[in-house]
């Protein structure tokens, strides 16, 4: 097979601080046609400047400082603007990982699908229509007839991944640049997505560089792998060979990722309940209910994964135990006691035992408050602690989040997202609560990172015997921590029990929808799940 | 400490600002000491020409136009700063104050803030000073809230985006009281805004004041200030005489002094590096 792109000894430079420093660091890429490539990565590791680089743009800020980009035997690396203009978008073509924020939303789809082509002068504008239909059905989009009729928001998340696929497919271009295209999707949206990607991919046998930072999604897609790490190449191989049998430490990690196990425990059977909610309902307009006839206990020392995809209302139960959304109906009891249904009827011991970590560690901690002021809060707050005692508080619980005692000192800003994550945990623990509510702690990490925290947060656990109510929608995380799962569709939970149970069939149906859509490292998972639901359809 | 690290750390653009600053303060509180005349001392004849007697010459009615300067700094920068600090601390804390509580306190005050913002400001200060009198009290004040309907426009709008911040929600779950929500969660982040604002309507006060001496409701003769003093001398233009721009001059210097200043804060503030 013939390359149609070659790239070789790729450097990228990014401004900060007044001068140019590298942040790819001459990387060679070669791409056969009808190949996919996965470029895999945590972030940082500049795989998306590498997947952009591909049709010789930088973003903002970014320049390519050396090597040669050649695709089909053109040299791109300094190429005029009117081969970019003729290339980019009909020849080379980039899907972004957030469909709903690169669509104008004042367009319809179908006009949005055909400007590429109309433009570049390949079709006009009834010849793309039918086109468009046609890729759409490629797609496995609902009535392909009618949706490209559609505005962006009238159409699902998934959906719209899709219609973005069929977009940079308009042109029928060699190669396409996947980047994260299902980082932001629920697991049965994402397989939706995959499965019409890989179909199309096959189909038009087209060349594909598809970035992303979960090995699992790439293995089903990619024939061959690049592993990067802070702008170097790792490791590089056959997907096969490379999942079967890799060879650097840093992909062995990344392979091993998500295989961190509570270890079960055995005779400790703590029955006493710490949290309970008793049939709560909740809304927000008071005629849609978001919450509905909802019941969960949570033990104390022990961890419930409250799962579901997005618009499940997990986060809503969230905000309804911790007081800020009333419910229409029910009650909250904590340790024994009823607890006023809002926030300012509770009193600071109540608030005190129940505490917080959010999914975003940025916006979480106040970026103009010093470390020693986020983390002492609480503790003059709860336990007025004068400066001293504050100070030697403060340190322990730097320790324990296995923090440097510096940090002290410092601003969120001059701390890393998982760093950031650790100094929630550590404002959560300073109040000494009973009971934590994780909301997605570990959805905005690295992966190697998240497990950390993972460990992190059970070794408290252990030490403190506190409880977690863990809201997450990624089902790994529900199997490395939790003691017991609560399932959550359309605000109601459909199942609850102990993990194993759960876990071991027969499932609830949705339960197993869920389940069976996380991807397997296995290349050959996402074609044998997809055939099996075929199957089971047919009958 | 960390203010004199901070200050040497300092751009060059900040320290002429700085130093602009100091020169308008100086002549402030030693007027007396170095002014050449009495205030209201008349010296000479009308609008002479700069000469060794009078450097800058004299005005309208024959005073000495530097010593006229000189005192004017002392009541127009006090003037406007005190006026300045005053509608902050009122827009600030009621727009903090709305955007952290919601609901019918956001509602009321925003809505009564509005009906104040309907009527020309101008109109309604002369207004209002026509009731109250001219006393300099009741013409910081009434500048000040007139202009706190803009600060509070501000600061209710950064606060709003701040207060939906997770670390706001925090500080709720906590059981922060609003005060210090305001006062450490909200305030700190919404700083830089602010800052930037408050040069600017420092400014505005001046020619506020100006517009006001000049329909006979501001700072009262024989008091020097600036905004008066050019509209006192703006006549002699007419005859080719350009005294009128000594104070005009001394506020732009004033003007551009603060806001170097100001962009200097900001850019701590934003945390930008270059």
């Amino acid at each position: 097979m013939g390359k149609i792109l070659d790239i070789k000894n790729l450097k990228i430079e990014g401004y900060s601080n007044e001068k140019w420093v590298e942040i790819v660091h001459g990387i060679d890429l070669t791409l056969d046609k009808g190949e996919v490539l996965g470029l895999i990565g945590e972030s940082g590791a500049g795989k998306s400047t590498i997947g952009l680089a591909s049709m010789a743009y930088t973003r903002q800020g970014c320049r390519i400082a050396s090597g040669s980009i050649v695709f089909d035997g053109m040299e791109l690396f300094g190429a005029s603007k009117e081969t970019f203009r003729k290339i980019r978008g009909s020849r080379i073509a980039y899907v972004a990982q957030s469909a709903a924020a690169s669509f104008n939303p004042a367009h319809r789809l179908i006009k949005q699908y055909a400007e590429a082509p109309v433009q570049h002068g390949l079709m006009d504008f009834a010849e793309a229509e039918q086109k468009a239909i046609d890729i759409y059905r490629r797609l496995l989009l609902p009535d392909p007839e009618k949706i490209g009729y559609r505005y962006p928001h009238q159409v699902s998340g998934g959906q719209l991944q899709r219609a973005m696929v069929a977009m940079a497919m308009s042109c029928q271009p060699d190669i396409i640049v996947f980047d994260e295209p299902t980082t932001a999707l629920d697991v049965t949206t994402q397989i939706e997505v995959l499965a019409a990607i890989k179909h199309i991919t096959e189909q038009f046998d087209m060349a594909a560089i598809y970035i992303t930072h979960d090995l699992a999604v790439v293995a089903q897609l990619a024939d061959r792998i690049m592993v990067l790490r802070y702008g170097n190449l790792v490791e590089e191989g056959e997907a096969r060979t490379l999942l079967d049998n890799p060879k650097e430490a840093y992909t062995k990690d990344l392979l091993s990722v998500r295989t961190f196990r509570k270890p079960t425990d055995q005779n400790d059977h703590n029955q006493n309940i710490i949290l309970k909610v008793q049939d709560v309902s909740a809304s927000y307009t008071g005629k849609e209910m978001v919450l509905e006839d909802i019941n969960l206990k949570i033990r104390r020392g022990k961890t419930v994964a409250l799962v579901g995809e997005s618009g499940s209302g997990k986060s809503t139960l969230a905000r309804v135990i911790t007081g800020l959304l009333p419910p229409l109906q029910g009650q909250i009891i904590f340790e024994g006691k009823e607890l006023p249904p809002d926030l300012k009827s509770r009193n600071r011991e109540h608030l005190r035992q129940m505490q917080m970590i959010y999914q975003m560690p940025d916006t979480a901690v106040n970026p103009r408050q010093k470390i020693r002021k986020i983390i002492g809060r609480p503790l003059s707050f709860y336990f007025g602690m004068d400066r001293k005692k504050r100070e030697n508080r403060i340190i322990e619980l730097l320790e324990m989040t296995e923090l440097p005692e510096k940090y002290i000192e410092r601003y969120p800003g001059e701390l890393s997202g998982g760093e950031k994550q650790r100094i929630c945990i550590a404002r959560a623990l300073a109040a000494n609560p009973n009971l934590i509510i994780c909301d997605e702690v570990t959805s905005a990490l690295d992966q190697l990172v998240a497990e950390e925290i993972l460990k992190l947060l059970q070794r408290l656990q252990n030490e403190l015997g506190v409880s977690y109510l863990f809201i997450t929608h990624d089902l790994a995380t529900v199997k490395a921590i939790s003691d017991e799962i609560v399932v959550m569709l359309q605000g109601r939970i459909v199942e609850q029990g102990e993990k194993q149970e759960i876990l071991t069939p027969p499932h609830h149906e949705y339960t197993d929808l869920l389940l069976s859509s996380v991807p397997e490292m296995n290349p050959d998972w996402l074609d044998n799940l997809l055939a099996e639901r075929q199957a089971a359809q047919s009958l | 400490m960390a203010f004199f690290k901070l200050l040497r750390q300092s751009p060059l653009s900040a320290r002429i600002g700085m130093a602009m600053i100091l020169i308008n303060i100086a002549a402030a509180i030693f007027a007396p000491v170095i002014a050449p005349y009495g205030e209201t001392e008349v010296v000479g004849d009308v609008w002479l020409s700069a000469s060794k007697d009078h450097l800058l010459g004299t005005d309208h009615i024959g005073r000495d136009m530097l010593t006229r300067l000189i005192y004017g700094a002392r009541n127009t920068i006090a003037i406007a700063f005190v006026t300045t600090m005053l509608s902050f601390l009122i827009g600030s804390i009621s727009g903090f104050f709305a955007a952290t509580i919601g609901g019918w306190t956001d509602l009321t005050l925003s809505r009564v803030i509005d009906i104040l913002m309907a009527f020309p400001t101008l109109i309604f200060a002369l207004m209002v000073l026509s009731v109250t009198g001219t006393s300099i009290t009741a013409l910081i004040f009434v500048i000040a809230v007139l202009d706190s309907t803009r600060v509070y426009r501000l600061s209710r709008a950064v606060a709003m985006d701040i207060e939906v911040m997770e670390f706001c929600e925090a500080a709720r779950l906590r059981g922060e009281r609003t005060w210090w929500l305001m006062r450490h969660e909200i305030l700190p982040n919404a700083m830089p805004p602010l800052v930037a604002e408050f040069g600017l309507r420092f400014c505005f006060v001046f020619l506020f004041i100006a517009a006001l001496s000049f329909l006979g409701l501001g700072i009262q003769p024989p008091t020097a200030d600036w905004g008066g003093m050019v509209r006192e001398n703006a006549g002699a233009i007419t005859f080719g005489i350009f005294t009128a721009l000594w104070p005009a001059g001394a506020i732009a210097f004033l003007t551009v002094g603060v806001n170097l200043i100001v962009d200097w804060f900001l850019h701590i503030a934003s945390g930008l590096k270059d």
